[in-house]
């Protein structure tokens, strides 16, 4: 059996309740004992903690960082202000996505933080196309928490009252209940709310702080994932990977106007084809007409016929029915379509609706 | 009456030749939030160790087989409106569907509550 890594925060998930899920390497809670359904609600209404410790965390430094960076993603990354972040994706030469990441400009460097499960192929990325122009750090000894939820912001105050000068993806350095930590104003759940990077050493007594207020309760990779979904955000692994582009997922609006015009970073032949003539296939929201959940690999029917496959579906909390995103040709892609979804061997009518299934509650 | 586990964790009871079946405490604690379930058409005959309803948390989706083969008789819709009521009572209120034996000596190929217990601990 292999070892399975632990975050700073294992002891505390324990002493919780928590129910732990094997997930990229990890050992990580799944839920505690109120429920995946329990934490969902408390975050859309209050606010849940999330430990995202096994998240990389990577800084780029050197004065050409910036423009190194943008050797590899499609993202403006030259023109992100200090103190900004920005979601972007490392593509390959296909137009393929090898990541999705979120970069914050940290003034002397770039803050990236990548998917648990690509975090060693990114770093060997990085490095074999970024050194010597720029220096690639991992990022070992901090812990990544996120709070989440409208309570949020007034939570997060009374322990660090300069988050309330964030507004949605932006980001600063500032100490919460006295530990400097790397705040944004960002996340994984469509609502308010702040991922703060903090010293390992510093986890335990910062997550018991904010666990302390009553708004607070903590939450796992169960309702991260029907969060996000509800929130249309895509997962890695399953909405994107090599043989999706970011404008079949999606995501053409990452691309900067300065990076289309230029046409400079891998995959950018088939990208801009697709940005002007359209995708043969886009990824959608659907919804199912009865209650049954079509789970990810289901095959989407048109007239009977096999038009694509789910690639994340299940019980959306907040919708209070099944939903799922699913890629489909493009002449499909309407909202309004019907089509079908095949689960255990029937076709079960279903929707395409416009995304996200519940609308993001960011503080712009 | 007795009541009779299997190793898919359905629980089994019988009362005159009818048996009624459902999930265990244990099966609804690990599959956590109950969203869906599908329930057998009545009159449908079925063989022991078919699958013949399914039982969906917010995780994943398990089928639930049928300990006994027979004819099923009466299904519990009231789980198919409330699903949540297989966290609630899942050896109770929340039977799944209710079977006429084709064969009762199926039944001594199944486990009594302490060798389900006993059974159980082996798992962890």
């Amino acid at each position: 059996m292999s070892m399975l890594a632990r975050t700073p925060l294992y002891d505390l998930h324990r002493e919780l309740g928590a129910k732990f899920v094997a997930f990229a390497g990890y050992e990580m809670p799944l839920h505690y004992p109120s429920g995946i359904l329990a934490e969902h609600r408390w975050c859309r209404g209050k606010a849940a903690l999330f430990d995202v410790s096994h998240m990389g965390q990577i800084a780029l430094r050197g004065a050409e960082a910036a423009s190194a960076l943008e050797r590899l993603v499609p993202g403006d990354i030259l023109g992100l202000p200090s103190g900004r972040a920005r979601y972007t994706l490392f593509t390959d030469e296909t137009g393929g996505i090898l990541d999705d990441l979120i970069v914050t400009n940290a003034e002397d460097h770039l803050f990236l933080v990548v998917n648990a499960a690509r975090k060693a192929e990114d770093l060997e990325h990085l490095r074999r196309h970024l050194e010597p122009r720029c220096r690639v750090e991992p990022i070992a000894d901090r812990v990544l928490l996120a709070l989440q939820g409208p309570a949020a912001a007034e939570v997060l105050a009374r322990l660090a009252p300069r988050c309330l000068e964030l507004r949605f993806m932006h980001a600063a350095e500032f100490e919460v209940g006295g530990v400097l930590c790397r705040v944004s104003r960002t996340g994984y759940t469509g609502e308010d709310g702040f991922e703060i990077s903090a010293p390992a050493e510093a986890a335990r007594d910062l997550a018991r702080a904010l666990l302390a207020a009553e708004e607070v309760r903590p939450a796992g990779l169960g309702a991260r994932d029907t969060l996000r979904l509800e929130a249309g955000l895509c997962l890695y692994g399953h909405d994107i990977d090599r043989t999706t582009s970011p404008v079949e997922a999606g995501l053409g609006w990452t691309i900067g106007k300065r990076r289309r015009e230029r046409g400079d970073f891998p995959g950018a032949e088939r990208i801009l084809r697709e940005l002007r003539e359209g995708p043969a296939r886009r990824l959608v929201g659907l919804r199912p007409d009865g209650r049954a959940p079509a789970r990810a690999g289901a095959a989407i029917l048109a007239d009977g016929r096999p038009v694509g496959r789910v690639t994340s579906g299940g019980y959306g909390p907040t919708v209070d029915a099944p939903i799922a995103l699913g890629y489909v040709p493009a002449s499909l892609a309407s909202p309004g379509t019907r089509v079908e979804l095949a689960v255990r061997g029937r076709s079960e009518p279903a929707c395409v609706v416009p995304l996200p299934f519940v609308p993001h509650r960011y503080v712009r | 009456m007795t009541i009779y586990y299997t190793k898919e964790h359905e629980w089994i009871r019988v009362e005159g030749g009818i048996a009624t079946v459902g999930i265990s405490e244990h099966a609804q604690e690990q599959l956590g939030d109950v969203v869906y379930v599908e329930l057998p058409e009545v009159g449908r005959e079925v063989a022991a160790g078919e699958p013949v309803a399914v039982v969906e948390s917010v995780k994943a989706a398990s089928d639930v087989y049928s300990p006994v083969s027979g004819r099923i008789v009466d299904v519990n819709r009231a789980i198919a409106d409330n699903p949540a009521l297989v966290n609630e009572d899942a050896e109770g209120a929340a039977w799944f569907f209710r079977i006429e034996l084709a064969d009762p000596s199926e039944l001594g190929g199944l486990m009594n509550a302490d060798a389900y217990r006993e059974y159980l601990s082996t798992l962890s």
